[in-house]
């Protein structure tokens, strides 16, 4: 093995598939056998984290960075002029089997520029796959990206052999896309997720007949938007991801602040601040979904298009209900009990369980660990002491401003100074 | 006031909870050989660690699976004074039978140094770095917070069928093996540990150098969160992390 031009490449191709936040390795559940190597039935694991904070789970690489298409948004567009690369196939196996032996990574995340052709381009992605599960026996984590405008015949492929497929919508609305991707179709982008769902329901109507049915992308599918690219509002965002996550089955829908790496009148300039914020609180109403039993409509709606900055979506969507509040923690139900701002899904479950037994006052409630400073606004429990002043929502939220301390503070104090 | 003296075993600490039970002691605490000192008021008896005994304790808990997981997991949490909580939990739950009451001290004590032994598990299932040996064993060193290492042996046994591997933890000394067969508990020279030069494979470095390539290329200049990325990777553990330790 050439490791200095292994290195080079690796260098390049990392750099370039960067952009990509997804890096979850659970959901699978392909467990070792024949004594192989790998496992991932467990859950996920990160094995590092990059200086930004952002976990490292998988050898995320490109297979190569050249790519017949020239997408505003991305780094490795055609008329970029930057150092290209490409690995081979044994390349790629190779240097996932020794992280992976190291126990460096949890398994493989594959994208790829798009040279000569859609389908070209996606049979060599699951040759890679193939490879590692059928030669080496792999049962690590395999997340391949679906190439837009590929063959219902190779996604059927792909699932064979990967845990995860995705396809990155990138841009939630379809005027954005036609701007920033001109020769990008909408279609091409959602037929392979439309292919996917079905053959995840074919595979679970076909194993309850057979048990030997092979396995189809056990982890299911993720996609991705950019956030901050187009000037889309966090309706827009919030209510396509619902549209993602209710048609297609998603398991995640991910969002990226548009990181500007090149220069392009239609994208933010240069040196802008990626808009981590906003995705922060993205990532929050995402989780109040799926987790909490909001829905995007009481969060998101006409009168009230954007997520605010300074607070995060429940909070703020107390603030606007409370006619619901306070709630009594020692008797309210559980869709109730996870509405409280400051009071996260655990400390519900805590809360069930611990109020059978006897009937908790603020002292049990610190004890169990739920955010005071918020959530005493809203509730009241087996004390006299309770907060009885009728408060006005801006008055509550500027004293919950004031005692807690945010690392972002810098950036929403900056913005609020323009109204 | 009577204090059990156990030899810091797990069945150790199970037999003294039994003979709690038999004697019916009221008055009691347990407390591990290491940290005993004199005590004028209280009388010390020996626990002599009976493995019939902590048989029968750990088959009385049974129907309290989550209760049993809390025990052992705080055992090995190595925390000063456990014992005693423990032992305050069993009676708590055998006398109520309420393992879930998060509004009982001892309960929710257990729960904490659960998570924290959880955490901690999870982080060495991350963190060991295999280095290969010239005889293709991958060798790892840990220094865990918590006494994790009977927890991961499971995880890494399954996932490394097909190799041979040994994680020696130093802080504690002893360190787990697998044979290709099963995975077996050893004691080594530690002195020699500390330097793994002369048996390791050449190819590791080149290994080395390519994961700390692919950790720089990796993460997002304009994103720069170091606050964020040293909560996730505490500076204790950067010793055994190759991507933390450029040549």
């Amino acid at each position: 093995m050439n490791f200095e031009r292994i290195r080079e490449k690796l260098n390049i191709l990392a750099d370039a598939a960067k952009y990509d936040v997804s890096c979850s390795s659970s959901g699978s559940k392909r467990t070792n056998t024949n004594k192989g190597l790998g496992d991932s039935s467990g859950m996920g694991i990160c094995h590092s984290y990059t200086e930004d904070g952002r976990c490292i789970s998988l050898l995320k690489i490109l297979l190569t960075n050249h790519c017949i298409f020239d997408c505003a948004y991305c780094v490795s567009r055609k008329s970029n002029d930057i150092k290209r690369a490409g690995f081979k196939i044994q390349e790629v196996v190779d240097l996932t089997i020794n992280f992976y032996r190291r126990n460096y990574i949890e398994g493989l995340f594959l994208s790829s520029g798009i040279f000569s052709s859609s389908d070209y381009t996606m049979e060599r992605l699951i040759a890679v796959a193939k490879k590692l599960r059928l030669e080496e026996n792999f049962n690590g984590y395999i997340h391949l990206k679906s190439i837009p405008g590929c063959s219902d015949e190779l996604m059927k492929e792909a699932g064979l052999y990967a845990d995860r497929l995705s396809i990155n919508i990138e841009i939630p609305t379809v005027s954005g896309l036609k701007l920033l991707a001109p020769e990008k179709d909408h279609k091409d982008f959602i037929k392979p997720m439309e292919t996917v769902k079905n053959n995840i329901a074919i595979y679970k109507s076909e194993k309850k007949l057979l048990r030997s049915t092979p396995v189809y992308a056990p982890a299911g599918q993720s996609t991705q938007m950019i956030v901050g690219a187009t000037g889309e509002s966090d309706k827009d965002i919030m209510y396509s991801a619902v549209h993602y996550y209710s048609t297609y089955k998603m398991k995640r829908v991910y969002y990226s602040g548009y990181v500007p790496v090149l220069e392009d009148n239609r994208l933010p300039a240069l040196g802008t601040e990626v808009p981590m914020l906003r995705e922060n609180r993205l990532y929050q109403t995402d989780w109040l979904l799926r987790f909490y039993g909001f829905d995007v409509r009481e969060l998101l709606n006409k009168d009230h298009p954007n997520l605010d900055v300074d607070i995060d979506p429940k909070l703020s969507w107390a603030l606007r209900n409370l006619h619901l509040f306070p709630v009594d923690i020692n008797k309210a139900d559980k869709r109730m009990l996870a509405r409280i701002p400051g009071l996260g899904m655990k400390s519900v479950y805590k809360i069930l369980n611990a109020r059978k037994y006897r009937k908790l006052n603020w002292e049990h409630l610190k004890a169990i660990g739920i955010a005071m400073n918020r959530a005493k606004y809203f509730m009241v429990c087996d004390s006299k002491d309770w907060e009885r002043r009728d408060l006005e929502p801006q008055r509550i939220k500027s004293m919950i401003l004031q005692s807690s301390q945010s690392k972002y503070q810098k950036m929403y104090n900056q913005q609020l100074q323009l109204f | 006031m009577i204090r059990l003296v156990y030899d810091e075993t797990f069945e150790g600490l199970l037999t003294a909870i039994f003979q709690v039970y038999e004697e019916r002691l009221q008055q009691v605490t347990i407390i591990p050989e290491t940290d005993l000192q004199p005590d004028f008021f209280s009388e010390d008896v020996t626990v002599y660690t009976d493995t019939g005994k902590a048989d029968r304790v750990w088959r009385g808990l049974k129907p309290f699976s989550l209760l049993r997981q809390m025990i052992y997991k705080a055992y090995l949490r190595e925390a000063s004074g456990a014992e005693n909580t423990i032992l305050e939990a069993v009676r708590y739950v055998l006398k109520t039978k309420n393992e879930k009451d998060y509004g009982h001290p001892a309960i929710l004590h257990l729960a904490n140094w659960t998570k924290e032994v959880g955490r901690e598990k999870h982080r060495m299932e991350a963190f060991v770095r295999f280095k290969r040996a010239q005889d293709d064993t991958y060798i790892a060193v840990i220094e865990p917070d918590f006494n994790v290492l009977p927890l991961i042996a499971k995880h890494f046994k399954s996932r490394y069928a097909d190799q041979v591997f040994m994680i020696y933890d130093l802080k504690r000394n002893y360190g787990i093996y697998y044979n290709l067969q099963k995975v077996d508990f050893i004691n080594l020279d530690s002195e020699r540990l500390k330097n793994l030069d002369a048996i390791i494979h050449e190819e590791e470095k080149c290994y080395d150098v390519m994961w700390q390539d692919y950790f720089k290329s990796t993460g997002i200049k304009s994103r720069v969160n170091k606050k964020l990325h040293l909560r996730h990777v505490p500076k204790r553990y950067w010793k055994y992390l190759n991507e933390k330790n450029p040549y």
